[in-house]
C-alpha cells in the first residue's frame, strides 16, 4: 500500500508494507542513509530521528503509524538552532570517532536541547542513555551537550 | 585534507607508475600520472621476509604524490575506523613537508598486497595499534625528501643556493630577494631532480604540526549524515538481503519452506546455502519480514550440544600437562622451592563478541566477466583475494571500494563476510547489500578467545615475589590468520602481556597451550593477548601485595626499579588518583600497571559496590607514556574510548553457549556501557621524545584489573573470573 510520509519537509509516497519500518523507508526507499540501524529493536537508538520534535527509534516505528506528523532526520536537523548548536558542539569538542552512531546521538541530544535548555548530568543521563557508543564517547558527549547548553544561556 | 575525494580506485595509475621504478634505495621519486611528483616509500619490514619474497624486490608501501595543482595526496594504506589515522598519518607528511593539513589529501588504498603491506605485520592490514609506530621514520622521512627536492628545483629555476630558500606553506620562500614559488609548480620540475640520500628530519623543537591537537578530518562529514559507511552504497539497482546461517557453528540446512517469505512485498528471491539462507528484497524491511516467515529445518552438525561448560573443562584439563615455553628466566622450580610463601590462583575470560555499531555488511555484483565490492574492511587484500576465489573470478577481476568502518574492534581483519556476501551475490541477478541483522551479527561473530589460566608464585620472607609460574591455554588467532608467525607452538600476539612485564621478577616461567574450541570462530578483538593476559598478571600482582600484606601501589613500585617509565607512570597515576586517601565504606580503589603495544600506561580505577553486589565504576585515572605523541587529542580520546571498551567487556562481556547455540543475540542479553554508567576519566601524559608507542588497545587491557582489584579493595572480594559476577558481591544481611 503506498503511505505519504513528510520527511524534513517533503512529502513523499512509499508503496511498502504499512508495518515497515520508517528506518528502512528512509533508507532503503528515500535513499537517506545517514540514519543508521544498529539493533531493530529500539535497543541502541542509532535509528533516532524526529517525529514532530520527539527523539523516536525508527527502528520500530511503522510507517503507517505517522500519519501527517512531520519527521526530521540527521540531514536537516542542523537548520534547527538546537541542531546546529549540538553539531557546532560535536565538532568543538571533537566527539566522533567511528562516528556510526553519532547520527543517532545527535539527534537525542538536539530533541534534548530543544526541550531543555538547559539540562543536568541526570538529564542528559535520562535523554542519552538508550544511546549506544561502542567507541565509548560519553565523556565527550556529555561535554558537548553542556557547551551547546551553554551558548543557550549566552543567548547564543 | 579532503575526505569526499576518497575513491579505493584512483591510485591504480600511481600503482603502475611505481612498478615500472627499479629498485634505487629507500625512496623513488617519478612523474606522477597527473604530471607531478611522486615519491614512493618502501617502509621497513619488521622481519624482511615479505621483501625478500617478491622477486622484484622493490615493494613500495606508500605514496605521496604532489600535483601540479598543488594537491598534495597521500594514499593511505591504513583505514580508519574512528582511531583518528586519516588524520595522524597525514600530520606527519604535513610536518616534514611544511605545509597545512589541510593541503594533505587523503586517497584510500586500492587492495594491493605487495605496495600496502602493514611494515609491522607484513599483509595490508589496519590493526596491532601500530600504525604510528610503522609509519613514525619512514613517512616523516617521505616528506623531508620530497621538501628537500622541492626546495632545490626552486634554487635551481632562480640559480640561487639551495640554502638560501626556505620551505614554508606549500611554496619556497627566497628570503634575499622575497620571491616565493608554490610546490604544485614546482613538482615537474622535482620530479627529474636525483633522489637526495641523506635528508635532515626536522627536530622535535621545530615541530609545528606534531604534538598538536590538530582537528579530526573526518568529523564535519560524520556530524551531519553524508559519510559513507560500507552499509550506506547504493549501486544502482542494488537489492537488499539479509540472512540466518546455522545456529549450531558446523550446521547444515536441511529443509527451507519458503512459500510464506516470497508472499511477503517487497520479497524478490530466496538464496539457499549450504549452511545459510537469505532473503533478497526491495528493502531491508521486507527482507527482514521474509527471513522471519521463513520455515528453516536445521541439521545441527557436530556440535549441536556443546555448551561453554565443555569448553572450560577440556582448557583446565589441558593446562594440568606442561604447553610450549613461552619465557623461561632465571630457574622457576629452584625459586619456587625456596620460596617461604606459596600463592596460587586460577584465572578464566570469556569468548567476546566486538558489536560494532554498524552490522556486518557487504555489497556485492558478480557479473560473468567480473565482480565488485563495496565494503569497509581492515584487509582489503584479503577482500579481493576472498571474493576472487569465491567468485570463480581471476583477481584482476575483482574491484574491492573501501569504505569508512563503523567500528572495527578486529572484526574487520576477517573476511568472513566478504566470502558469504559473495557467495549470495552470485546467485543474485545486479548488484546486492547483504546486511547482518544484530542478532546474526553476534550470534555468527568470530570471538575473543576463552582463557583459562594457572598461575603461582613464589614469595620470599619479605613477601616479594622470587617465582612467578603462568600457564594457560586457549584458541591462537595467529595460528589460523597467520601461519608463518604461530611457531613452537607459541605466537607473539597470545602471550603479549604475560611474558614481557615491567616488574623484575628473577625467576619467570610462562607457557602457553593451544587449544581450540571446537567449531567456534575466533578472532582479533581489541588488544587481544593482552586484554586475557593483564587482567591475570595484574590481580595476581594485587593478590600477591594483599599476601605480603603490603600496599598495591608500593609492593609495584619496589619491582620496577630497572624500568624507569613504568615506575613514573605508576607513581603518576597515584598522585593523580589520590591513592591512600581514605574512601567510604563499599567504595575502593585498585591499580594496574601494563607494558603493551610498546606503551607504558597505569590506571587507578575508583568503584563503589553496592549491598545487593551492583558495581559502579566512579573515576578511572590514566597515566601514560606512550613516546612521542603525534595528536594528543587522539591519544586521550582513544584511552576515552579503550576505557569505555574494557569496562564494558569486565561488567557485561560474555559470549556463552548451550546446545551449540550462541544465548547472546541483541543489546539486551549483550549489553553495552551506556552514558549514564560511564565513569569520569582523568588522562595524564607523560611527555618525551621517545619512539611512538600504539595507542588503540592499551586502554582497554588496563581497565579491567584495576576494577577487579578495587572491588577487592572495597569488598575484599577477590574476582577472578570476567565479567564481573555481581552475585558474589551482594553483602550478607
Amino acid at each position: 500500500m503506498a503511505n505519504t510520509i513528510k520527511v524534513n519537509g517533503t512529502a513523499h509516497n512509499v508503496d511498502v508494507d504499512g508495518d515497515t519500518p520508517l528506518l528502512w523507508v528512509l533508507r532503503d526507499v528515500l535513499g537517506m542513509t545517514g540514519t543508521k540501524f544498529g539493533c531493530g529493536m529500539a535497543l541502541c537508538g542509532a535509528c533516532t530521528v524526529h517525529v514532530d520534535g520527539v527523539a523516536s527509534r525508527s527502528c520500530i516505528t511503522p510507517v503507517d503509524s505517522i500519519g501527517t506528523s512531520g519527521i526530521t532526520t540527521i540531514e536537516a536537523i542542523g537548520a534547527t538552532a538546537a541542531g546546529a548548536k549540538i553539531q557546532k558542539a560535536w565538532l568543538d569538542r571533537e566527539v566522533v570517532q567511528c562516528g556510526y552512531c553519532q547520527s543517532g546521538q545527535i539527534m537525542s541530544a538536539s530533541a534534548l536541547l530543544a526541550s531543555n535548555p538547559h539540562p543536568t548530568d541526570a538529564d542528559i543521563d535520562d535523554a542519552m542513555s538508550g544511546n549506544i557508543c561502542r567507541c565509548g564517547t560519553y565523556v565527550r558527549i556529555r561535554e558537548a551537550i553542556k557547551q551547546a547548553a551553554q551558548s543557550n544561556r549566552q543567548g547564543g | 585534507m579532503i575526505l569526499d575525494h576518497i575513491t579505493s580506485g584512483s591510485a591504480g595509475s600511481v600503482r603502475s607508475s611505481a612498478n615500472s621504478v627499479s629498485r634505487r634505495g629507500f625512496l623513488q621519486a617519478g612523474v606522477a600520472a597527473g604530471g607531478g611528483l611522486m615519491l614512493s616509500l618502501s617502509l621497513p619490514l619488521a622481519n624482511g621476509e615479505a621483501e625478500a619474497a617478491d622477486a622484484d624486490g622493490f615493494a613500495p608501501n606508500a605514496f605521496i604524490r604532489i600535483v601540479g595543482d598543488g594537491r598534495i595526496v597521500l594514499t593511505m594504506p591504513y583505514v580508519e575506523m574512528g582511531q583518528g589515522t586519516y588524520t595522524s598519518i597525514p600530520m606527519l607528511i604535513a610536518e616534514e613537508l611544511e605545509v597545512d593539513l589541510k593541503q594533505v589529501q587523503v586517497e584510500h588504498a586500492p587492495p594491493n598486497e605487495k605496495l600496502y603491506a602493514n611494515p609491522l605485520l607484513g599483509v595490508q592490514a589496519t590493526g596491532n595499534s601500530n600504525a604510528i609506530r610503522g609509519a613514525w621514520q619512514p613517512l616523516r622521512q617521505a616528506g623531508a625528501v620530497a621538501r628537500t627536492m622541492l626546495v632545490s628545483a626552486a634554487a635551481k629555476r632562480w640559480n640561487v643556493d639551495p640554502t638560501s630558500c626556505r620551505p614554508q606553506s606549500g611554496e619556497v620562500f627566497h628570503a634575499p630577494t622575497g620571491r616565493r614559488i608554490k610546490y604544485g609548480e614546482l613538482a615537474a620540475d622535482a620530479a627529474r631532480l636525483p633522489v637526495p640520500e641523506n635528508v635532515a628530519l626536522k627536530q622535535p623543537k621545530d615541530f609545528k604540526v606534531i604534538g598538536t591537537p590538530a582537528k579530526r578530518l573526518d568529523a564535519p562529514a560524520k556530524v551531519n549524515g553524508t559519510a559513507v559507511y560500507g552499509i550506506d552504497v547504493r549501486p544502482p539497482g542494488v537489492k537488499v538481503a539479509t540472512l540466518a546461517q546455522s545456529p549450531v557453528f558446523g550446521g547444515r540446512v536441511k529443509n527451507v519452506d519458503d512459500a510464506a517469505a516470497k508472499a511477503v512485498k517487497g520479497v524478490r528471491q530466496i538464496v539457499r546455502l549450504d549452511d545459510a539462507v537469505a532473503v533478497v528484497a526491495d528493502h531491508m524491511g521486507a527482507a527482514k519480514k521474509g527471513l522471519a516467515a521463513l520455515v528453516i529445518e536445521w541439521d545441527d552438525g557436530p556440535h549441536a550440544k556443546l555448551d561453554t561448560d565443555d569448553i572450560l573443562h577440556e582448557l583446565e584439563r589441558a593446562t594440568q600437562n606442561p604447553g610450549a615455553v613461552a619465557q623461561n628466566i632465571g630457574d622457576i622450580d629452584k625459586a619456587m622451592a625456596s620460596a617461604i610463601t606459596k600463592v596460587e590462583a586460577t584465572y578464566q575470560v570469556p569468548f567476546l563478541a566486538h558489536a560494532t555499531m554498524e552490522p556486518m555488511n557487504c555489497t556485492v555484483h558478480v557479473r560473468k566477466d567480473g565482480c565488485e565490492v563495496w565494503v569497509g574492511n581492515q584487509v582489503l587484500a584479503r577482500a579481493q583475494a576472498a571474493a576472487a576465489k569465491t567468485a570463480g573470478l581471476p583477481l584482476g577481476k575483482v574491484v574491492v571500494h573501501n569504505h569508512l568502518i563503523g567500528g572495527g574492534f578486529g572484526r574487520r581483519l576477517e573476511i568472513d563476510g566478504v566470502i558469504r556476501a559473495v557467495e549470495i551475490a552470485k546467485q543474485v541477478d545486479g548488484p546486492v547489500k547483504v546486511v547482518w541483522t544484530r542478532e546474526e551479527d553476534i550470534q555468527h561473530d568470530m570471538y575473543r578467545p576463552f582463557f583459562f589460566d594457572r598461575i603461582s608464585a613464589g614469595l620470599d620472607g619479605k613477601g616479594m615475589p622470587i617465582a612467578w609460574n603462568h600457564r594457560f591455554a586457549g584458541s591462537s588467532i595467529i595460528a589460523r590468520w597467520a601461519p608463518p608467525l604461530f611457531t613452537n607452538g607459541l605466537d607473539p600476539d597470545t602471550t603479549e602481556g604475560a611474558i614481557d612485564l615491567a616488574y623484575a621478577l628473577p625467576n619467570l616461567h610462562v607457557e602457553y597451550l593451544r587449544v581450540e574450541p571446537p567449531g567456534i570462530p575466533t578472532a582479533f578483538w581489541r588488544s587481544v593477548g593482552p586484554s586475557h593476559n593483564v587482567f591475570v598478571t595484574e590481580g595476581f600482582m594485587d593478590e600477591l601485595a594483599a599476601a605480603a600484606k603490603q600496599d598495591a601501589v608500593a609492593y609495584r613500585r619496589a619491582l620496577l626499579d630497572k624500568s624507569p617509565r613504568a615506575k613514573a607512570v605508576l607513581e603518576l597515576v597515584a598522585e593523580k588518583a589520590g591513592w591512600g586517601q581514605p574512601l567510604p565504606d563499599r567504595v575502593g580503589r585498585g591499580v594496574s600497571l601494563q607494558f603493551v603495544f610498546a606503551t607504558y600506561m597505569a590506571q587507578v580505577a575508583e568503584v563503589e559496590v553496592s549491598t545487593d553486589g551492583e558495581v559502579r565504576v566512579r573515576r578511572v585515572v590514566c597515566a601514560v607514556d606512550c613516546g612521542t605523541i603525534v595528536n594528543p587529542d587522539t591519544v586521550r580520546a582513544q584511552i576515552q574510548s579503550a576505557i569505555m571498551f574494557g569496562l564494558t567487556a569486565a561488567l557485561y562481556g560474555k559470549i556463552s553457549l548451550k546446545d551449540g547455540r550462541v544465548e547472546q543475540t541483541n543489546f539486551d542479553t549483550y549489553q553495552i556501557l551506556r552514558i549514564n554508567e560511564a565513569p569520569a576519566i582523568e588522562i595524564h601524559i607523560v611527555q618525551n621524545s621517545e619512539p611512538p608507542g600504539g595507542m588503540g588497545e592499551a586502554g582497554t587491557s588496563a581497565v579491567a584489573p584495576a576494577v577487579t582489584n578495587a572491588i577487592f579493595a572495597a569488598t575484599g572480594k577477590r574476582l577472578r573470573k570476567l565479567p564481573i559476577d555481581t552475585t558474589a558481591l551482594k553483602q550478607r544481611a
